[in-house]
Order: structure tokens, then C-alpha cells, then sequence
């Protein structure tokens, strides 16, 4: 294991307030959805938490992250204000992608924070080019690509890992593996379910992790990066894990129990760190309350900010198509 | 004959139940059309009905299962294939553009492909640049290829029947702002599929159009009627092969033109027909023809741009009135 792996109870509890800030968050994007301020899709991340906490912690800033279309919890994760978030998602001016984008398209240069892409394993190939240009220009930089197992179907996927290995990427890919592709459930969709062994069918390192254990995410994530420095070449994590809610604002769930839902809950990531600090006496109710209460502000903050965000003036519709003719970074 | 009101998703549905009905060749394929239910709940309760022998649930990979669904057509099958959206199907661009449009001509005729291809299309639910694109004028360029486009709920329940019946690969969009709407459906197909209609007579100029702004096209008629301009609403139901003797025939009539379109003006399929009324009927014209099209701005996620960026009611009207003025 890792030595740079700082498990202590204030690293703990940190951790857990990320994972509550996240699930605090989208539950109140629920019924902001219900109240229509938030319109389009809604991806909620509710059980999977514990990946993108656990994988962002051990990132360093100038590490780039590629996302899909359920990351409020990747952004919230890497450190985008919940209020910019929010503000994109009631498609205000002040939103992070100027509110253009919505909740699938969360993006933020500063945080390098490449989006929030709605196709389907579009953003693999894309991170694959990251790397590659982090590699051509010596930065001292990984990229890191988020994706659900529905991804493993689509050919970018295959060629995205053929050509990482293959040119020596510095990129870790995650994969989340929920179990379900909206409907289809993973031996309905893959001759080889064991995707990690997948990936190595490439000739890529990988690992199966817990994705439901915040700790073990975030020890596998300092081990693969590790190894992507030493062996310069790139690896891929299969994070195990559920989403609790359906799978975006329109699902009835037809296509599973409500007792496996039930079972996973049981497993979830916050209710299980939560049990052990306080089993293990590192955390009271009283302390939970306090974080509960920080994060119920930092919500209200947001949503006053995103509620005061202008609505983009229609005269500049056609902006942003085309970059500034000038040489330069795009206004 | 009698007429039904259904929504248009329903009509969708009553046209596959009966394709499956009437024979045994055909299957629906496509993501999540099964245990799902359908991205757009078309298929609901097809599953349970027919099974996963007829409605097959695949994997993420449009290229391929595209690709399979035009194999099974070159082997005997009725394959209807769902993409999600049109956004999807350019994944399987490849396959619908280099193999089931060309394998015919290549093949000297010896082979044709007579899969169906159905997708979703259009803006309006904010789903933003990757989910609310009409790339129906990239489909209509390809020779091979028949598109669809049906604005009804009589096409929305028939054309899937005559689809089937085609012995070449069609494609056919179903514009998501129409699936909650209700209206009628008559028991039989209106005209045949490559035909297009005149769904409102007029005197005054014609506005020409398909799909998702057919509604808004008609609208702006009766807007227009209130001060006094007649207006012609010609539906062109298939956008390749174009029926260009239909909306000639009207302009030929209103000697105005307005082309309404969901897909974007330049190098589009408004510029294409008003080409065409160039080329074939310039000397019936007294006014220029006009365009009315997306703006040139991947679809943005608020409303109000959404809206702003989007063919609307008001601007056909200003447009019409603005041509009779001569403006
Ligand atoms: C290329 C493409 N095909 C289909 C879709 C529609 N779609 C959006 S999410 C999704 C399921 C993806 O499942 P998975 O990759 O497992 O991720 P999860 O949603 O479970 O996080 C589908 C089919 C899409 N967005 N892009």
C-alpha cells in the first residue's frame, strides 16, 4: 500500500463530509427538479459516492478529470463551487459553463475540469489525448476518466484503451460499474463481466475495488497512480458500486427489485463510514449534526447564488460557437 | 373510416405491434427498448408481450448493433432498429452511410437492405447541445438512404408499415416534442410514404416544411388568416427522395415560399429546396424565397435560448407578412 495514504479520523471525517455534501446535495436537486428550476435530465450520483471522493483526494490540481453526464458528484468532489454547479443547472449566466451546458455539462478550466459529456464513452478518447499531450509536454500531470460500465460496449471504448497502452498514456480510467446501463443490467450486455479483466486484455494494469468503501477507493487510486509514474503506462480501476436512485429523471425502474435496491442501500457508501467512526468512537451525533448543518448552509448559499444568476441576454445566442479570431486564450 | 386519437408515441407503438403482427420476420432492436421500456417509453410493454426473441435489448455500441441490424437485413430478417436519438446514430454513421446505403450499388443489385432505422430528433426539453441536434439534413444527403419524417399521427402509425414493405434502408425521425401529443389516426396511410401533402390550403404564399415544425407551420396559417393571409402549410413527409412536384405545384400557385426547418440554415435541406424552386421555378416567383432554420448555435441549455435559437410561430408569421408587404 500506498505511504502517502493518510487514514487518520480527521482525514475520515472529511471524507465523509465530501460523500454528505454530495448526497445532500443532489437530494435537494430532487426537489428542485420537482419545482422545475432545474429542467433537461437529472443524473443523480446517490450511492456512489464514495468514488469520486475517494479518487479526487489523492489528485493533485493540475491532474485533469474527464467526466459523463451524472457528475455533480465528481465536480462537487474536485473542488467546483456548489453554487457555480447549481447556477449551470438552473441554466443561469453565472453557472460554471455560463449556463449553457445544464447538469450534463459541467466544466471548469481552472479546476481542469473537462466536462460533463453526455455520449456514451465519448469521453475516453478525449482523456486518452489529455495524457498524450501531457506526455508530449512533460507535465508532470495524469488524467483521469470517469465512466459507467455501459461504456465497455462502445468501440471508443476499446480503441481508447488499445491506444493508451499502446502510446504509454499517463491516464487512469475509472470505471464505475453500477451494474445497470439504464435498463440493461451488465450479463445483459457483456460476453465478459469481469471488466477489469477486460482492460488487461489490452495489456493494462487493473483492479477491482469496493466502490462502496470510500477508504479502499482512495488507497487503489494512490496505488494506480503510483504505478502509472513508475511504469508509465496506464491502468484501470473497476470501482463495484450502485446507484440507488433510477437513472435519470425519467425512470421507472421496471427493470429491477425494489429488495436489491434495499440490500445496496444497506451497503451504502455514507451509511457504512459513518457506522464505523462512530463504532469506533471517533464521531458523535453531535458532530454529525454540526456537519449536517454546515452542509445544509453551504446548499442554501448555493441556491441564493444560482437563484441571483442572470438569464444570458438572448442577443448573444450565437456566442461562444467560434472561438476569438485573436491569437489567445477564448474569451 | 373511423379515426382513433392516440398520442403520438402511441401511434409509434401501434405501428410496431403491428409490424410484429404481420409478420413473423420483423424484430425491434436498440438500447434499453426491452426491460426499459424505451428511452422514450414507444416500446413499453412490448417485451413482456412479444419477448426477447423480437425485442432485443443491446449493448451500448451503436456502430455495432446498427451494423448487425443491416446484416440481418441482408439475410432475410425485417429489422427495426432504435437508436435513442439522432445524436447516437453518428456512432453508427458508418455502417448506415458506407454499408446500408451503398452495398446495393456496389453489389450491382445483386443484394439490397431493407432495414428500418428509427430515431429520435429535435430540441425543446433542454437536454442541451448532445442530446437536442436534427441531423436529419445529413441523412437526407446520402443517395440510397430514404428519410422519413413523420409530422402526424397517421404517418407516426403508418409509415412504419410502408417502411417495412421498402425493400431499401430507411430511416425515420420521431420528433420528441410530439410523443405526448394527442390526435387522430385514421385506419389507413393518408398518401404513400415518398409523397408529400398539402395539409392546409392557401393562396398567398406556401410554407413548407416537416416533422417537429409542421404544428408551428400550420399555427402561423391560422395566425395569418386572422389578417387576411392565406397561407399554404405543403408537409413533405419524406425528405429523400424529395417530392418536389408537390410544393412547385403550390408554389406555382402562392408564388411565395417559406421553408421552415429544425436543422441548421447553412448548407442545409431549406437551402436544397429553395434550390430547387430556383432552379425549376424561378419565373413563377414574386418574391425571394426564405429560410427559416435553427440559429447557427449548438442547441444551449436554458429555455429562453433553447427557444431563441429554435424555428418559432411568431417568426413565420412576421416572415409571411413581411414577403406579402414585399418587404
Ligand atoms: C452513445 C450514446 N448512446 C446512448 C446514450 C443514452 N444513454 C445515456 S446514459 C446511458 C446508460 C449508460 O450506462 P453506464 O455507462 O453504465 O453509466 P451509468 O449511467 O450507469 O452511470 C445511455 C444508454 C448516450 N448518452 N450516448
Amino acid at each position: 500500500m500506498n505511504q502517502k495514504l493518510r487514514i487518520d479520523r480527521v482525514h475520515l471525517i472529511n471524507q465523509l463530509r465530501q460523500m454528505l455534501r454530495i448526497r445532500r446535495f443532489e437530494e435537494k436537486c430532487t426537489q428542485l427538479y420537482a419545482e422545475e428550476k432545474i429542467r433537461g435530465f437529472l443524473h443523480l450520483y446517490i450511492g456512489e459516492e464514495a468514488i469520486a471522493v475517494g479518487v479526487m483526494s489523492v489528485l493533485k490540481p493540475e491532474d485533469q478529470i474527464v467526466a459523463t453526464y451524472r457528475e455533480h458528484g465528481h465536480a462537487l468532489a474536485r473542488g467546483l463551487s456548489m453554487g457555480s454547479i447549481l447556477a449551470e443547472m438552473f441554466g443561469r449566466i453565472n453557472g460554471c459553463s455560463r449556463g449553457r451546458g445544464g447538469s450534463m455539462h459541467l466544466f471548469d478550466k481552472q479546476m481542469n475540469f473537462y466536462g460533463g459529456n453526455a455520449i456514451v464513452a465519448g469521453g475516453l478518447p478525449l482523456a486518452a489525448g489529455l495524457a498524450m499531450a501531457n506526455k508530449k509536454q512533460h507535465r508532470d500531470a495524469v488524467t483521469v476518466c470517469f465512466f459507467g460500465e455501459g461504456a465497455v460496449a462502445e468501440g471508443e471504448f476499446h480503441e481508447a484503451m488499445n491506444l493508451a497502452v499502446l502510446w504509454k498514456l499517463p491516464v487512469l480510467f475509472v470505471c464505475e460499474n453500477n451494474g445497470y446501463a439504464m435498463g440493461t443490467a451488465l450479463s445483459l450486455s457483456e460476453s465478459e463481466t469481469n471488466l477489469a479483466r477486460k482492460a488487461s486484455g489490452y495489456g493494462m494494469a487493473s483492479s477491482q475495488v469496493d466502490g462502496m468503501n470510500v477508504v479502499d477507493v482512495e488507497s487503489a487510486t494512490s496505488s494506480a497512480l503510483e504505478l502509472i509514474k513508475t511504469t508509465s503506462q496506464p491502468y484501470f480501476l473497476e470501482c463495484k458500486t450502485y446507484r440507488f436512485r433510477g437513472h435519470s429523471s425519467f425512470d421507472g425502474q421496471l427493470y429491477r427489485e425494489k429488495e436489491e435496491i434495499r440490500q445496496w442501500e444497506e451497503k451504502g457508501p455514507v451509511i457504512r463510514l459513518q457506522n464505523w467512526l462512530k463504532e469506533n468512537n471517533h464521531f458523535n451525533e453531535e458532530e454529525l449534526d454540526e456537519l449536517e448543518s454546515e452542509i445544509k448552509a453551504e446548499i442554501e448559499a448555493a441556491i441564493e447564488f444560482a437563484e441571483g444568476g442572470a438569464w444570458e441576454d438572448t442577443r448573444d445566442l450565437c456566442k461562444d460557437v467560434y472561438s476569438p479570431t485573436q491569437e489567445g486564450e477564448p474569451g | 373510416m373511423n379515426a382513433q386519437t392516440l398520442t403520438y408515441r402511441e401511434a409509434l407503438r401501434a405501428g410496431i405491434e403491428q409490424a410484429l403482427e404481420d409478420d413473423e420476420r420483423v424484430f425491434l432492436m436498440g438500447e434499453d427498448v426491452g426491460r426499459y421500456g424505451g428511452c422514450y417509453a414507444v416500446s413499453k410493454g412490448l417485451f413482456d408481450y412479444y419477448g426477447e426473441q423480437r425485442i432485443i435489448d443491446t449493448p451500448l455500441c451503436e456502430s455495432g448493433f446498427v451494423g448487425v441490424g443491416i446484416g440481418t437485413a441482408l439475410g432475410g430478417l425485417r429489422p427495426i432498429v432504435e437508436v435513442m436519438t439522432v445524436n447516437f446514430s453518428l456512432l453508427a454513421m458508418d455502417q448506415i452511410v458506407n454499408s446500408a446505403a451503398t452495398l446495393r450499388h456496389m453489389s450491382g443489385g445483386q443484394f439490397n437492405i431493407p432495414v428500418v432505422i428509427r430515431m429520435a430528433c429535435g430540441a425543446g426539453r433542454q437536454l442541451a447541445a448532445q442530446h437536442s441536434h436534427s441531423w436529419e439534413n445529413f441523412y437526407a444527403h446520402i443517395p440510397g438512404l430514404k428519410v422519413l419524417s413523420p409530422g402526424t399521427h397517421t404517418d407516426a402509425r403508418h409509415m412504419l408499415g410502408q417502411a417495412l414493405k421498402d425493400p431499401d434502408p430507411v430511416i425515420i425521425f420521431e420528433h420528441v416534442m410530439l410523443l405526448n401529443e394527442s390526435g387522430e389516426v385514421s385506419e389507413a396511410p393518408e398518401a404513400d410514404m415518398e409523397s408529400a401533402l398539402v395539409r392546409r390550403q392557401g393562396e398567398d404564399v406556401t410554407l413548407i416544411t416537416y416533422g417537429g415544425c409542421l404544428h408551428k407551420a400550420l399555427a402561423a396559417a391560422d395566425e395569418l388568416a386572422k389578417i387576411n393571409i392565406s397561407a399554404e402549410v405543403v408537409d413533405l413527409r419524406c425528405l429523400r427522395p424529395l417530392d418536389t412536384d408537390t410544393f412547385l405545384g403550390s408554389v406555382e400557385k402562392t408564388h411565395r415560399a417559406i421553408i421552415i426547418d429544425e436543422g441548421w440554415k447553412t448548407c442545409g435541406l431549406a437551402g436544397e429546396i429553395s434550390a430547387i424552386i430556383m432552379e425549376q421555378g424561378f419565373w413563377m416567383l414574386d418574391a425571394p424565397v426564405k429560410r427559416i432554420c435553427t440559429a447557427e448555435v449548438p442547441i444551449p441549455y436554458p429555455s429562453h435560448l433553447e427557444q431563441a435559437a429554435l424555428p418559432q410561430v411568431e417568426q413565420i408569421v412576421e416572415m409571411a407578412q413581411a414577403i406579402m408587404d414585399g418587404r
